[in-house]
């Protein structure tokens, strides 16, 4: 039944996002052109380029922080706009201040109730918020201080922390980068097992894609102030990237399905 | 006037005398209102802007002095606008520091300016420095108890968006909480807050109310509602006994509510750190 209702949903809105020679940057500054895609409901992707090339930008551009210079980007069949609940966002984060005494719990419920004046005074934020943690795998660590927490239990509270608002996309800001090798595929199991279970959508970024690589449905490849996406095996392809930027650019593959992408960072010049 | 071992018959004869009387009533308020200011000034990490605030407020109350007028009004137009002009001028954290240290220089050098065109002597920005506290008449009293509820009233509206948005700003604004106007708000709430609690402590002494007490709840209780409850009564405490020693020994207000507080400070963030007595506790209520 449950199938079913998505099923019909899927039949109404077919995109989650589209956008359409959309190009972004600031005023004097482009960061990349032209980008046309679609994500669908229930699709794992992940937004893999140098640094600087613009993947945070995407992100504020879907949430509404920042205007596009030009061309059409909807969400949910409409402009973005800051505020909305059906987006579940983890930014980029450097850690927690290690001063910060304050119970996990407290921080999801405010993700929650955060934005309503006043006090609460019934428990539905404080039920709702345990209810996403244990979503993530984290009911244990409810009570735990934030700067008690490990980096891969930090990373599981700031998605109970996107998730509480029941959101039909996740926008993930390099959720992966301070992870051990374990903790980076348990998370990356967690995500896949959040996108397959709520058919919801997650953007990921991330800067290596193969711990990524065998969930995903699309990638969005940002470099040199272009934008390609499609299925991993044929966006990731010497001929397809060489194609795009119009110098040689190539993907190696080892004997275990890892890929590297030679050629792109070299003459873009950021950091 | 010595001291009895008698509380009742002690405290029955504190409240005899007006001054004494004054001096709790304003206490009480500075001390629940820095509490719960202070409360967000560490969790903002803006224990500098506090500071600085203060020091503006000394150059507003200098000003007033030499046109005559009562310092809390010079405190609370120069924090106000020296607040605002942080919150506009640094909206993020980083390089706050260099922003507000800029204003506060500026500022301070005018209160210097201030200080040497008033020719009248200078027992008042004595007090603007280390507080007045003994000093406070009936009328500093009401307008100290409208400023605590005007605080009450605004932290009460703004709560949870002011304590998301200090703890986790990004989502906030994602959120689409209005950040940069809580920057403000949250100012003006330590620029008044500075204004009154100057009368008890002085603007030297303003962070053995506005910060410590705070950072030493930060550190006993894990929740923002409790941490603030222990906030304000580490503060209350710290006047209360103040003021109590204050009247027995002839040493100022101010360097025993310091003391009071920098005691509790060293205990919690030495000796309750490695103990931890309420870890049994905590083990157990984890449970739930």
């Amino acid at each position: 039944m449950h199938r079913r209702l998505h099923m019909m949903r899927e039949t109404i809105v077919p995109e989650i996002v589209a956008a359409r020679n959309l190009t972004a940057g600031y005023a004097d500054n482009t960061v990349w052109r032209e980008a046309s895609f679609t994500i669908d409901r229930g699709e794992f992707v992940a937004i893999i380029g140098p640094n600087g090339a613009g993947k945070t930008t995407l992100f504020r551009l879907l949430i509404g922080l920042q205007q596009p210079l030009s061309g059409n980007v909807e969400i949910f069949n409409a402009q973005p706009r800051r505020g909305n609940p059906r987006i579940g966002y983890v930014p980029q984060r450097h850690g927690i201040d290690s001063e910060t005494n304050i119970e996990s719990l407290e921080l999801v419920r405010l993700a929650f109730s955060g934005k309503h004046w006043g006090f609460s005074f019934s428990g539905r934020d404080r039920k709702v918020a345990l209810g996403a943690m244990k979503a993530v795998g984290s009911g244990e660590l409810a009570h735990r201080s934030l700067n008690t927490l490990s980096g891969g239990e930090l990373q599981r509270i700031f998605l109970a922390e996107a998730l509480v608002s029941n959101p039909e996309l996740l926008l993930l800001d390099e959720p992966l980068s301070n992870l051990d090798l374990k903790r980076e595929k348990d998370l990356v199991q967690l995500v896949n097992s959040l996108v397959r279970s709520r058919n919801v959508a997650a953007l990921l970024i991330a800067h290596n894609i193969n711990p990524l690589l065998p969930f995903l449905d699309k990638v969005i490849f940002i470099a040199n102030g272009k934008v390609a996406t499609g299925k991993p095996d044929e966006v990731l392809t010497s001929e397809s990237l060489t194609a795009l930027y119009g110098v040689p650019v190539e993907v190696l593959h080892d004997s275990r399905g890892n890929v590297a992408i030679i050629g792109t960072e070299e003459f873009h010049g950021d950091e | 006037m010595a001291f009895s071992f008698n509380l009742i018959t002690d405290l029955l004869e504190i409240f005899q005398y007006q001054f004494m009387q004054h001096a709790i009533e304003a206490g009480t308020v500075v001390a629940i209102v820095a509490g719960i200011v202070g409360y967000f000034v560490v969790l903002r990490r803006s224990s500098f802007a506090a500071h600085a605030l203060s020091h503006i407020g000394f150059a507003g109350a200098a000003g007033a002095v030499l046109f005559a007028v009562s310092p809390v009004y010079g405190l609370l137009l120069f924090t106000g606008v020296g607040g605002s002009a942080m919150a506009v001028l640094s909206p993020r954290a980083a390089n706050r520091d260099v922003h507000i240290g800029t204003v506060l220089a500026f500022m301070l050098g005018l209160g210097v300016l201030f200080i040497s065109l008033y020719a009248g002597n200078l027992t008042q920005t004595y007090s603007i420095l280390f507080g007045q506290i003994l000093g406070i008449s009936s009328s500093d009293v009401l307008l100290t108890l409208a400023a605590g509820i005007v605080i009450l009233a605004t932290v009460g509206v703004v709560y949870r968006p002011l304590l998301f948005s200090s703890l986790d700003e990004d989502v906030a604004e994602a959120k689409g909480i209005p950040t940069f106007l809580l920057g403000i708000v949250f100012m003006l709430l330590v620029a008044v807050a500075t204004s009154i609690a100057v009368q008890v402590v002085g603007v030297l002494l303003i962070f053995s109310l506005m910060v410590t007490p705070a950072a030493i709840a930060q550190q006993l209780a894990k929740r923002p509602q409790t941490a603030i409850i222990v906030s304000v009564a580490i503060a209350l405490l710290a006047t209360w006994l103040g003021l109590f020693l204050a009247y027995y020994e002839p040493y100022p207000v101010g360097f025993f509510i310091t003391t009071i507080v920098f005691s509790l400070y060293l205990l919690v963030r030495f000796v309750y750190r490695r103990i931890r007595p309420l870890r049994v506790f905590r083990a157990t209520s984890e449970i739930t």
